[in-house]
């Protein structure tokens, strides 16, 4: 008999020892003679249970976690392989309330499926999507995203519909379907996750993206610090090659789709669509000045979709269930799902997917368990560098674009991470400053010379000098950079300065 | 500016007449350049834009531009601490400081030995088990100066 047996091979659990973990079980299976399947799965986002090992049992999968190498033989002598009891048990893997409470549409096959099998995909849901929107008309595809109230899940919070539309109605020609999986806010990683764990659902919403719009081809520009979600996808994109659902003909519908992965190469700036198409185009990624806008003038000159991993990973589940269902999910203007990421100082991190309007207390606390320092949480950034730090009195927030834009946050790529009262707020406001100043493309002033003059003058504040009037030229710098910078990168970091100055204003030693 | 190498030059001369043919290929050159040589020489711009018909200037501003490429060989190994906020937020700005003390250099340096090369990264999207390192492309989560100490000393021993 073989027994089946998941270990992550999602970079976050390799981090964490998965992959001599699986070497350890093959190598003990083979000492004791037993026959073994090693499917190296992606993780299901419960990272303080990594590295977590599965084993596929009559009753479901039995989950064991956090396994490392020493547990191995132990594990082995407890039956394992059928679901017998360890001290590293955690019982059936659905039955983890961290995991059972959760809304899985984006994320439904992620840590299930082995990624590099597109008949897995396929027995798992997968290609459903693809097969509806081929019967349908190119407008009719757009109709079903634009009525599903999807928006691009990259930050901007862009209606996608919309911006599908509006590459449709391009006059025909060659168009483009990027993707934009230069993930580079801190305490973000659903976009990695995806890419390891599921990159055939990416690969499929690219392809009905294609469809819709009339393009015939994609690129995925992902950025060099994501060796392994490279690695994943390329063995994606041959296996979905080899299967026909890549390729002149796709699943036989005598219509044509092409797609390529592109490395970036290490400039957080190429996260902002204009400077990423660019970067695809072997260029300096600099910020191109709007209108037009990339759907009717984008890669190389042509009508070009630009969304986000998560946005594009989600159409396959729009397609296949039907707008009404992702539309059923979520709350106000923030329609189906979001994968949040619980990172920084906390007990439980991981990836989170739920219908919005969670608030970030539930977020916190019954998900993320506090901090793992066990001191009081004081403050989180949400929404990446350029996001504002909210203080522990606003944590009572719906996490919700509008919610958090009502106080004067923003939720960007869905990224919390929490720090306990041992942080210095006037410290990460000069980190803002110092971020942007290494990270402006240059183009615009406010953003190249302002960051780096702000930043200067935090130092002041900090060692005390002239504080009321150094606050005064921060909050005044701040102000400018907002108003005239030419992207997201000059004209939101001032954000979590701001934000610092307003709730955290002891830390700079004002007296108020 | 030094010479470049024959046999670099040989190397360079081959990848960008396999890539010239593509939409936009410098970042695709120079990404395979660097994959076999482990930086990109300053020698071997100009040869990059009069095969792909660009100017010098427009090369160098590319390899410039971007962190990832660089000018100089790397070291044996290469480690690369997270400096962004999610790491901070769990004692990332003491674990560089270790990583410089105990290497003795700083960021963007090379030991006199040749032996590792220190970089600064902004997110390595393993916040979930900050702080994160990367060594020699293998990611290392919740790293402590201790576990940093070890791991280096295991990559050192495999040379």
């Amino acid at each position: 008999m073989t027994f089946t047996v998941y270990v992550p091979r999602d970079a976050g659990a390799l981090s964490l020892g998965a992959g001599e973990v699986a070497h350890a079980i093959a190598r003990e299976a083979t000492a004791r003679g037993l026959e073994l399947q090693l499917i190296r799965n992606g993780s299901r986002g419960a990272y303080w249970l990594e590295p977590l090992v599965e084993v596929a049992t009559p009753r479901g999968r039995v989950a064991y976690g956090p396994v490392s190498v020493g547990d191995v033989p132990a594990l082995f002598d407890a039956d394992f392989l059928t679901g017998g009891t360890h001290s590293r048990s955690l019982g059936l893997t659905d039955s983890i309330a961290w995991l059972a409470s959760q809304q899985r549409l984006t994320f439904a096959r992620v840590g299930i499926v082995d990624p590099a099998s597109v008949a897995d995909y396929v027995v798992h849901g997968g290609y459903q999507g693809l097969r509806r929107a081929l019967a349908m008309s190119p407008e009719a595809v757009v109709e079903a995203v634009t009525g599903s109230g999807l928006r691009g899940r990259g930050g901007a919070a862009f209606p996608t519909g919309i911006k599908w539309k509006t590459v449709l109605e391009q006059p025909a020609g060659q168009k483009y379907v990027t993707c934009n999986a230069d993930e580079g806010d801190s305490g973000t990683f659903s976009d990695r996750m995806l890419m390891e764990g599921d990159p055939l659902s990416l690969i499929e919403g690219m392809t009905i993206a294609g469809l819709a719009v009339g393009a015939t081809q994609g690129y995925i520009y992902l950025r060099a610090e994501y060796p392994h979600a490279h690695r994943a996808l390329t063995r994606a994109i041959a296996a979905a090659y080899q299967a026909r659902y890549l390729g002149a003909d796709v699943m036989g519908s005598g219509r044509r789709f092409d797609l390529e992965v592109r490395l970036g190469a290490g400039a957080y700036i190429c996260g902002e669509e204009t400077s990423m198409l660019e970067s695809l185009e072997g260029r300096r990624g600099e910020v191109r000045v709007r209108p037009p806008l990339p759907a009717i003038k984008g890669l190389f000159g042509r009508p070009t979709i630009v969304n986000n991993v998560i946005t594009l990973a989600t159409v396959p589940t729009i397609l296949h269930r039907g707008a009404e269902y992702y539309a059923g999910y979520g709350m106000g203007k923030s329609r189906g799902t979001l994968p949040m990421q619980l990172a920084g100082n906390i007990k439980r991190g991981g990836l989170v997917e739920r219908a919005f309007g969670l608030t970030l207390r539930e977020l916190l606390y019954d998900y993320g368990g506090g901090s793992a320092s066990g001191r009081p949480l004081r403050a989180v950034q949400v929404g990446g560098p350029l996001g504002a730090y909210i203080p522990a009195s606003q944590f009572d927030t719906l996490v919700d674009y509008e919610a958090l834009g009502g106080i004067g946050a923003l939720l960007g790529h869905g990224g919390v991470v929490a720090f306990d009262d041992t942080v210095d707020m006037a410290r990460m406001a000069r980190y803002a400053m110092e971020f942007c100043a290494i990270e402006s493309c240059g183009k615009c002033t406010p953003c190249r010379i302002g960051s780096t003059r702000a930043m200067e003058v935090i130092d002041r504040i900090i060692e005390g000098r002239e504080t009321q009037g150094n606050v005064r030229r921060l909050e005044e710098l701040c102000e400018l950079m907002v108003q005239g910078s030419l992207c997201g990168l000059g004209g939101m970091a001032p954000f979590p300065v701001q934000s610092a100055l307003r709730h955290f204003r002891e830390d700079f030693r004002i007296r108020s | 500016m030094e010479k470049l190498a024959s046999e670099h030059a040989e190397t360079v001369r081959r990848i960008v007449v396999g890539l010239k043919g593509r939409p936009g290929p410098l970042i695709e050159v120079l990404h395979a350049i660097q994959a076999e040589l482990g930086y990109v020489p300053p020698a071997a711009v100009p040869l990059v834009a009069s095969e792909l018909n660009l100017s010098r200037a427009e090369v160098h501003g590319v390899v410039s531009f971007y962190h990832f490429f660089r000018g100089t060989p790397p070291g044996a190994h290469t480690v690369s601490v997270c400096r962004a906020e999610s790491c901070q937020a769990v004692g990332g700005q003491a674990l560089a400081a270790h990583a410089q003390q105990r290497l003795g250099v700083d960021f963007h340096e090379t030991t006199p030995d040749g032996r590792f090369s220190l970089e600064p990264v902004y997110c390595l999207g393993n916040c979930a088990c900050s702080p994160a390192v990367m060594i020699d492309g293998r990611l290392h989560g919740r790293v402590t100066p201790e576990r940093f100490d070890a791991l280096l000393t295991d990559v050192d021993r495999k040379r």
